[in-house]
């Protein structure tokens, strides 16, 4: 499905992501783990158009991605969230989700403004895709909160909006950017249930950065550890959690051996 | 849904979420604004604005009323257009007055005998307001790429030179010719154009161009609220809150851009044909800087992203500086202002009644010193409003050299508003009454003889104490960057 060959990510003289190969498979859930500065987010930049690679591959489906922008890349099939979450914070929360259906929509500002009957039908099916998408997760993002505003929300929230507003643009390839940071236990134990629902329901392609190891170990079908831009480890999360570079990369040298 | 928060348990989500609503309901008469403005539904609001606009047109036929009316008219399409390009897409255009001008002389030369185009109505603003929406692309391809201060310095530029480009125009030499053709007519403007002509009669008077102007804002209105609630709206919105989330959901960014300056520029366009038939005659001048800052100002006040916000700020912007210059009108507008004012900042009414009490004290005592040391007055300036003036005299100086006390009463307005602003909470109940009496006697004797310096300062003055009150604007929501 995704595919990254001999992928480098050079800034000056800092080398972000160096020959970094990645094959991720339909339906697969592959998480990305390695320490601060290891080059995951900008691996997200890179796949989603952010950034051009400096050289190497991103192949979607077999054809080149690299280099496209940004809203090119989001119409073949990858959406992704932030790890900042980056919300359309002063829009309502069902608009946030509304928004992301443009992509897929057709009415224009000509149709819209005359009422045109296909527009509004239009306009009736977004409002219901994005009720739909919205009640994916539970009682958390139901009913009254469809019109407040966004920054209303409470962090998670603010997670799981990102996550139903990636879902309006009816991707294949879900990149997922630490979306359980800042969320208590309960919330993670969630949004791990959530993440494998969306496998199983949304027949997604999914990629995590995450740091929290138990929700890593929770929905990866297949990690793989980065550190200064380099694929250090790649296998199941036991394999990976006790490979001796991973926990060298986090915990520094010799500490393997100490253990 | 439940409306009465003081059921709901603290802290629970609902609760929680209606965090915004306990904020507003504020006390004073600003929470009640709040409060209307809550209660009333915008189709509510927009169809009375409508039997307002009608009823006026059918019963006023006072010539300059009507002019009024018209001039508000163009300039509310002209707040309508800037809100879509900054309220709705986040653009800060410094050049879209040109806009407006390039409308204006499209028709000045297609209609006139500058040029010797007489083209029918229904063949010229069409074509104008394509022409202009053209220009707003051509415009907007250098902008792609820029937001914000960069933004707003490029398209100012491209203002600056569309007004040089009219200047000089007057005198082109083209090639092969050896005499030069005058085209804009320079600082001289381009007089004499020919009236619409539309639904088969000549627009012989401004009432004519008010019901012209009266369908167009309607159905501009109409477009706008609908464009801005549905899709394209939505990614405008998408575009000022964060092009690069916006860009990552698919929204091709440079393109809404591009498009939210085509449409603003195209009703700028229509805006100019109409004021150009208006006034029969284009001069460069009235397409520069000053309109630009005050139709920026009519937005900012309003609350820019706000349509009914837009409305009412161009009804401030363009209906006041007409009032002001009546002096009859002017010389009590302000005493009703500050009374307003005060009655929005004293909280309580004890308090505000303590303030209007020292107030007039002040009033008779500062009378009373003037009178015991003889100063000469003239007590023989009459008002327009014979009971108010008759106790104004008896309350307010009015010193024989009133330019200089004046101007040096304007001064120690100024540094005790400024002191003010800093002043120990204990001493700015005291300084309030003074303030007041000072700015009462500085509008008195020196700003309302002087409109146009006047006009300035008041708009200035507004949108300083708009921006302290409410930096959202009168009907904007409050913007939350990054939390």
């Amino acid at each position: 499905m995704l595919e990254l060959k001999k992928l480098s990510m050079q800034f000056g003289a800092l080398k972000s992501l160096s020959e970094l190969d990645l094959t991720v498979n339909k339906g697969e859930i592959v998480s990305v783990i390695g320490p601060n500065g290891a080059g995951k987010t900008t691996l997200f930049n890179v796949v989603t158009g952010i950034y051009t690679p400096t050289s190497g591959e991103v192949l979607l489906d077999g054809k080149s991605i690299a280099g496209k922008d940004p809203a090119d890349v989001n119409r073949l099939g990858i959406a992704r969230t932030f790890q900042n979450v980056r919300l359309f914070l002063n829009m309502s929360v069902i608009e946030n989700v509304m928004a992301a259906t443009y992509a897929n929509t057709k009415s224009n500002i000509f149709s819209s403004a005359l009422g045109l009957p296909g527009a509004r039908r239009e306009e009736k099916a977004v409002r219901e895709r994005a009720e739909e998408l919205l009640n994916f997760f539970g009682s958390r993002l139901t009913g009254y909160r469809w019109e407040q505003p966004a920054y209303s929300l409470s962090y998670a929230n603010r997670r799981r909006l990102e996550i139903a507003r990636a879902l309006a643009t009816n991707p294949k390839v879900l990149l997922l950017d630490e979306p359980a940071a800042g969320m208590n236990p309960k919330e993670t134990q969630e949004i791990t249930d959530v993440i494998g629902r969306l496998r199983a329901e949304k027949d997604l392609t999914i990629l995590v950065i995450e740091h929290d190891m138990h929700v890593v170990e929770g929905i990866s079908d297949r990690v793989i550890a980065l550190d200064h831009g380099v694929k250090i480890a790649e296998g199941n999360f036991d394999s990976v959690a006790t490979h001796p570079d991973v926990v060298e990369a986090y915990l520094g040298k010799g500490s393997a051996d100490r253990k | 849904m439940s409306e009465d928060t003081s059921k709901l348990g603290i802290g629970t989500d609902e609760w929680v979420a209606q965090h915004e609503k306990r904020l507003q309901r504020r006390s004073g008469a600003l929470g009640i604004v709040d409060l209307l403005n809550q209660r009333v539904s915008n189709k509510v609001r927009y169809s009375a604005l409508g039997v307002a606009a009608i009823v006026f047109g059918l019963f006023v036929h006072n010539l300059y009323l009507l002019r009024i009316a018209s001039n508000l008219g163009v300039f509310l399409m002209m707040t309508l257009g800037i809100n879509i390009v900054m309220g709705f897409a986040g653009l800060l255009d410094l050049g879209f007055v040109a806009f407006y001008g390039f409308g204006a002389y499209a028709y000045a030369l297609t209609s006139s005998s500058q040029l010797n185009q007489h083209w029918p109505t229904y063949l010229s603003v069409p074509a104008i307001v394509i022409a202009t929406a053209f220009l707003g692309y051509l415009v907007s391809l250098p902008s792609r790429r820029l937001f914000g201060d960069y933004l707003a310095i490029v398209t100012l530029f491209f203002g600056q030179i569309f007004i040089q480009l009219v200047l000089s125009s007057d005198s082109i030499t083209f090639p092969g010719h050896t005499d030069s053709t005058d085209i804009t007519g320079g600082s001289n403007g381009i007089p004499g154009l020919d009236p619409f002509k539309l639904f088969g009669r000549a627009f012989k008077s401004t009432s004519d161009y008010y019901w012209l102007l009266l369908i167009v804002i309607t159905l501009l209105l109409i477009a706008v609220v609908r464009v801005n609630r549905t899709r394209v709206g939505r990614a405008w919105r998408t575009v000022r809150e964060d092009p690069l989330a916006s860009q990552s959901m698919g929204i091709k960014v440079n393109n809404l851009k591009t498009l939210a300056f085509v449409v603003g520029a195209a009703i700028a366009g229509l805006a100019g044909a109409i004021f150009a038939g208006i006034q029969s005659a284009v001069f460069i001048n009235g397409f520069d800087i000053p309109l630009l800052t005050l139709i920026y100002a009519a937005v900012i006040l309003g609350g820019s992203g706000s349509i009914p916000g837009s409305i009412i700020g161009a009804f401030v912007m363009s209906v006041l500086p007409e009032i002001l210059r009546v002096q009859n009108y002017s010389e009590f507008l302000f005493l009703a202002v500050l009374v307003i004012t005060i009655g929005v900042i004293g909280k309580n009414w004890k308090k505000l009644a303590i303030n209007i009490v020292s107030l007039i004290a002040i009033g008779y005592f500062v009378k009373a010193l003037f009178s015991l040391s003889h100063m000469t007055t003239t007590p023989t300036k009459t008002w327009a409003i014979a009971p108010v003036s008759k106790a104004l005299q008896y309350w307010l100086v009015l010193p024989a050299n009133r330019i200089v006390w004046g101007n040096m009463a304007f001064i120690a307005l100024v540094a005790l508003v400024a002191y003010y602003s800093i002043a120990h909470e204990k001493i700015k109940p005291w300084l309030l009454p003074i303030i007041a009496y000072i700015a009462i006697f500085v509008w008195e004797d020196r700003l309302v003889a002087d409109a146009s310096t006047t006009r300035q300062l008041i708009i200035g003055a507004m949108l300083v104490v708009m921006m302290i009150v409410r930096p959202q604007g009168f009907l904007g929501k409050t913007r939350v960057e990054v939390l």
